[in-house]
């Protein structure tokens, strides 16, 4: 018998190729690549310009996510709504992966959407695998119990040539969650909490493992939100023990194990799980039970507060103050005095089927009030269609709300898709820097429920009284 | 990627934490297909108002900042997206190195990769260079030190095959190529496949 192990432990030591040395970093073989169309142009250049192929397309997927529009694509036309730059780079992507022979999820796929939901969606996340992207938030997929984490574009091209990464090996972070997290506050809440406590520097260096009964309790919906923000808190990655919550997500997925092979799979990701007596470098402990919905007030994620409380002062830290002035939000009193102009409901964080659910949970029979944008926008054509089959697009659409295609849009407002100067914005995105979501933009981070509550109240809102309906 | 052995300049100073790659290059400019050229878009939303005239007041904009090829920065410089065009831009607009209490693991990983230089140093030297905006800094790459003025050296932390390749110009894909036996093996060997 060997030492006890993390979980991180043994999925990096399953990968090491090359072991590091004091001198050189370890070989990190690589089981899923997953490329969109932002971070690769200059890769495929790098591979032209060496003449090397792709070396193994079969552990490649692309799809098309950033820059896209989200109102629909038959045509060339319909592409050049996001700019000319924008449709360019969408174009050199369709080129890239036919010159090199790479499955693309593009315009003309039912499965196209936001990278990080669709590789869980079809099953090509799975535990165990190490996963990388050339997107910070490829952090999301550690909620299967893969070590996955974003990557740059020259990176992205090590991992086209040769299948593997140089890393040296991460520290662990623990963050165990007990309790349970009360009606009306979620995931978003609870990763919002974390960042927080622990500050956006807290995780850097380290893999977060987020364990414990509220981590236990979560779908894996939820277990991707609390993942997807873990590089928010500058952590290299976050992940979660697979368990049968995760086998059941997983189980009958196109991509994911059949037959015999999943028997084979289910067992060899029971034993991944952190043993007992397993050391963590640091351990953090969060009780899920005295959360509040959370909502930031600044132009970091760790700049939050419970959405009753006040907006604390500066205290004379200036990086603070200068927060405050972008954000021009009163302190001492809390933010739900705040008018909202836009309400965005997207994003790889919070646009899955369950996201949508509950922002239209709180619209259904409600109106986005007067001088309210609200957007939403599904994570996948998958999940697109999902919520029309049952309704949601309906819900949305007669509540005032705008209906779009899937992609990144209003998150980082690349495809057009932007909060005008100024605006408030409540987003159940991952960044609220500053003019992420559009020059000057100001954006309020919220959980789905917290977002429709807001979009019906006109202004940030706790959503807890509107869910009564008895 | 240019060796990088030893460099002497004036530092500029953006004394706030957590400058994220999205004020570094906002992501409107990430539509390019090249890495060329994106210097002209580096801090463009700090740099520059909505009507594309400079901000006065930015420390890039004042001239006494022209030429400096140290950056030092507030703690925790380069948090957030993954985009490589963060390196990329501050490269092109002449920097070589950047200077903090900390500096966050992608963005780091990006810089190394592209001859710009991560250098972490102990709060008592952070604040002092905070304090001395334009002060002379000796960077010294082969013994990680990073000397201010003609005072004592301060040693900083760098991975020692990062810092090999940084010295030498050296690209890590060709290190990465050669291990393609072991790679192959290992594939081979496996007890599953993904």
């Amino acid at each position: 018998m060997g030492a006890a192990r993390t979980l991180f432990e043994k999925v990096w030591s399953e990968h090491v190729v090359v072991e590091e040395t004091p001198d050189t970093p370890a070989v990190l073989y690589i089981d899923l690549h997953l490329i969109h169309e932002v971070t690769t142009p200059q890769a495929f250049s790098l591979l032209r310009d060496k003449g090397l192929p792709v070396r193994r397309r079969d552990l490649t997927l692309a799809t098309m996510d950033h820059s896209t529009p989200t109102t629909p694509v038959s045509s060339i036309k319909d592409l050049l709504v996001v700019g000319e730059s924008a449709a360019a780079q969408v174009r050199q992507m369709q080129q890239n992966c036919a010159d090199f022979d790479i499955e693309l999820l593009g315009f003309d796929s039912d499965q196209r959407g936001i990278v990080h939901v669709i590789g869980p969606e079809l099953g090509a996340t799975q535990p165990g695998k190490t996963i990388v992207c050339g997107d910070s938030h490829t952090s999301t997929h550690g909620a299967f119990g893969a070590l996955a984490f974003g990557i740059g574009t020259t990176e992205v091209g090590h991992v086209l040539a040769t299948q593997c990464l140089l890393q040296r090996k991460p520290r662990t972070l623990a963050i165990e969650v007990d309790g349970q997290l009360s009606t009306g506050v979620g995931a978003k809440d609870l990763i919002l909490a974390i960042i927080g406590e622990i500050g956006v520097d807290g995780g850097t260096g380290h893999v977060i493992e987020y364990r414990g009964r509220a981590i236990e309790a979560l779908s894996m919906d939820a277990r991707m939100t609390v993942c997807n923000m873990s590089i928010e808190a500058g952590a290299r990655a976050g992940m979660i023990a697979p368990d049968e919550t995760t086998f059941e997500y997983l189980q009958g997925r196109p991509r994911a194990p059949q037959g015999a092979e999943w028997d084979a799979a289910i067992a060899r990701w029971r034993a991944l799980a952190s043993d007992d007596g397993a050391e963590f470098d640091r351990t953090v402990s969060i009780d899920a039970s005295r959360l509040e919905p959370m909502v930031t007030f600044g132009t970091n994620p760790g700049m939050v507060v419970s959405v009753n409380d006040p907006v604390p002062d500066a205290a004379g830290d200036p990086s603070f103050q200068k927060a405050l002035d972008y954000m021009q939000v009163d302190t001492g009193k809390p933010l739900t005095e705040a008018p909202v102009d836009v309400v965005f409901v997207g994003s790889c964080t919070n646009s899955r089927l369950s996201d949508l659910e509950q922002a239209a949970s709180i619209l259904a029979g409600r109106r986005v009030a007067d001088g309210v944008r609200m957007l939403v926008v599904p994570g996948s054509q998958q999940i697109k269609k999902a919520a029309e089959d049952i309704g949601l697009d309906r819900v949305f659409t007669e509540a005032g709300a705008e209906w779009r295609e899937s992609g990144c849009s209003m998150c980082l407002g690349m495809n057009g898709d932007t909060v005008a100067k100024g605006q408030l914005s409540v987003s159940t995105s991952n960044r609220n820097f500053e003019g992420r979501q559009g020059i000057g933009a100001r954006t309020v981070l919220a959980s789905p429920l917290t977002a429709a509550a807001s979009a019906v109240s006109g202004h940030v809102a706790d959503p807890r009284p509107l869910m009564d309906r008895s | 990627m240019k060796p990088l052995r030893q460099l002497r300049s004036r530092t500029v100073v953006l004394p706030t934490r957590d400058i994220d790659t999205d004020q570094i290059i906002p992501a409107r400019f990430l539509t390019t297909t090249s890495r060329e050229g994106l210097g002209k878009h580096l801090f463009a939303d700090l740099r520059f108002a909505p009507d594309g005239q400079p901000r006065d007041e930015f420390p890039l904009n004042r001239p006494d900042t022209d030429g400096c090829e140290i950056l030092v920065a507030g703690n925790n410089f380069g948090c957030g997206s993954s985009r490589e065009h963060a390196p990329w831009a501050l490269l092109d607009y002449g920097i070589r190195a950047v200077v903090s209490t900390e500096i966050a693991d992608i963005f780091r990983n990006n810089s190394l990769k592209n001859g710009l230089v991560p250098v972490v140093v102990p709060p008592d030297a952070h604040d002092f260079l905070l304090a001395n905006p334009g002060v002379e800094v000796s960077l010294d790459v082969e013994r990680a030190e990073l000397r201010i003025g003609d005072g004592a050296a301060v040693p900083f932390p760098i991975d020692a095959f990062a810092r090999y390749c940084l010295i030498e110009g050296i690209d890590q894909l060709g290190f990465l190529q050669q291990q393609m036996d072991h790679i192959e093996h290992f594939e081979e060997q496996r007890p599953w496949t993904p």
